[in-house]
């Protein structure tokens, strides 16, 4: 299938970007790694006349992390950039391993968080573990900016909430609390060179006496969206962790997912894995909020 | 449309060339360029066959724009020997461990072993594992490349070291 014939930007500035966004409107598609993008106009299912590149785009590269603020991811920054940075790797366990996994070494060296973000593929990476640290997406247009949480961001297979004329400028993510614990597992065919079959990611703190004060569970692959598990989450709450107690949270995380039968697995299957992957993930958490184990990126 | 005057730095020389925007990177170095040794396999990202390093990064050349390179530093397979008479370390040792049969995969293997040795000069098995992940050979079964890529680390931290 040969490419659709476009005109490429390459502004430098925000204000540059915005502007050709708004003026080609649904005729241009913006272009962080292009790994989805590329891959979509050779299939012929996206034939923009304009393809507006974020790579030169001055301030949009950019990983910071600050005690009181959280974390702060670029909307051009690479997934390899944000599995290499030392206070994601120690903050952030379950987003650093899910970067470090996910794709080829070429593709994370070209892709971007925020593209598999605007992407919405239901099995995007890096979005369970995203929703279970509770982020936001920062959205600019020409008139100004919102930010969305991250749980209204997706709307469907391939949806989200952005609007044409905006862009995706940063992903926020809020400081962890103490005494928490984070972590990711996903299953796929080809080890882990390939989209994930079942991806789980689950945040878990403790209050002084080790009872579960927060508790987040998110789920990708198994439903339309990448979602959370409420159900999981309140059955946690407050409680004393016990192994009772995790399995009937992870059955209720089957309960969160809607899974469908494809070529990489069927509907069962993966019910029975999220049920296998969220327990072993709570343990994860449980045994380093705790202090008994220390984040394996 | 209209064709787009990019800059390619290639191997520390510098190409003015005139693109189609929608060429990928693979196609202008090989088809405008005449560097053939970059091959494509399935020009969708999941081979490895087109590897070529951006800014010292290995990335997938089927899958960049050619117009997305101007001005970057770009290393091929063509970049790595000095002379026919003195391959880089990383393609004697290919050699000498069998680590080539077909030959299809090779450039892309060792580029992607480049990358990986450039920033971890003494990577362990199973990071040389890692680091060629994005890289299929149909030939091989890997080991005798990853005994390759081991024995080049060797003898780069030799070269270092004499230094
Ligand atoms: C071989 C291969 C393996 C892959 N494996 C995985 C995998 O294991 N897991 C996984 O989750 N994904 C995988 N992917 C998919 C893809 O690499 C990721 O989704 C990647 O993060 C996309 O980022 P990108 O910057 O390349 O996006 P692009 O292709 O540049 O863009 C994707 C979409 O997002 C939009 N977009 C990009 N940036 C912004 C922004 N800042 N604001 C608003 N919209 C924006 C674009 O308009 C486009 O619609 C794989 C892809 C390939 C080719
Ligand atoms: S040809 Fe580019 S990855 Fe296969
Ligand atoms: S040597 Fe033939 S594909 Fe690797």
């Amino acid at each position: 299938m040969a490419m659709p014939h476009f005109e490429h930007h390459q502004p430098t500035s925000l204000e540059e970007a915005l502007d050709i966004l708004t003026r080609h409107g649904a005729e241009a598609k913006l272009m962080g790694g292009g790994t989805d993008l590329v891959m979509k106009m050779r299939a012929g299912a996206l034939e923009p006349r304009h393809v507006v590149s974020l790579g030169r785009v001055a301030g949009l590269n950019r990983i910071s992390y600050r005690d009181d603020d959280g974390l702060v991811i670029g909307g051009s920054t690479r997934i390899s950039e944000v599995a290499a940075h030392p206070e994601v790797r120690r903050h952030y366990p379950a987003l650093a391993h899910a970067c470090s996994v996910m794709a080829t070494p070429q593709i994370r060296n070209m892709g971007t968080v925020a593209g598999n973000l605007a992407n919405a593929a239901p099995s995007a990476d890096t979005a369970a573990p995203l929703l279970a640290y509770r982020a936001s997406v920062v959205l600019v247009e020409r008139g100004g900016r919102r930010q969305v949480k991250l749980t209204d961001f997706f709307k469907g297979p391939g949806l989200t909430d952005l609007e044409p004329g905006e862009i995706l400028e940063a992903i926020r993510v809020p400081a962890p609390p103490n005494r928490c614990g984070s972590a990711y597992q996903r299953l796929s065919e080809r080890s882990q060179v390939d989209i994930a079959a079942v991806g789980v990611a689950g945040f878990v703190a403790l209050d002084l006496a080790g009872a579960i004060i927060g508790a987040r569970l998110a789920l990708s692959a198994v439903a339309p969206t990448p979602v959370r598990c409420p159900e999981a989450e309140a059955l946690l709450e407050g409680q004393l962790p016990t192994p009772e107690l995790l399995r009937r949270a992870s059955v209720a995380c089957v309960r969160a997912s809607r899974p469908i039968d494809d070529l990489r697995a069927s509907a069962n299957y993966r019910r029975s894995m999220v049920q296998v992957l969220s327990l072993r993930v709570l343990e994860q958490c449980l045994a380093l909020a705790k202090g008994e184990s220390t984040p394996r990126v | 449309m209209a064709k787009q005057n990019i800059d390619l730095s290639v191997n520390g020389f510098t190409y003015r060339v005139a693109v189609e925007p929608w060429r990928s990177l693979a196609e202008v170095l090989r088809e405008e360029l005449g560097l053939t040794g970059t091959k494509v396999g399935c020009n969708q990202g999941d081979c490895g066959a087109c590897t070529v390093l951006i800014d010292g990064r290995a990335v997938s050349s089927c899958l960049t724009l050619a117009v997305e390179a101007h001005q970057r530093q770009i290393t091929t397979i063509e970049g790595l020997a000095t002379s026919p008479d003195h391959l880089h370390p990383l393609q004697r040792a290919f050699i000498d461990h069998g680590a080539v049969q077909c030959g299809f995969c090779t450039a892309g293997m060792i580029l992607s072993a480049k990358a990986l040795l450039d920033q971890n000069p003494e990577p362990s098995e199973e990071e040389i594992r890692q680091g060629i992940a994005g890289n299929l050979c149909r030939c091989t079964g890997y080991v005798k490349i990853v005994e390759a890529i081991s024995a080049a680390a060797q003898t780069l931290r030799g070269a270092r070291e004499e230094r």
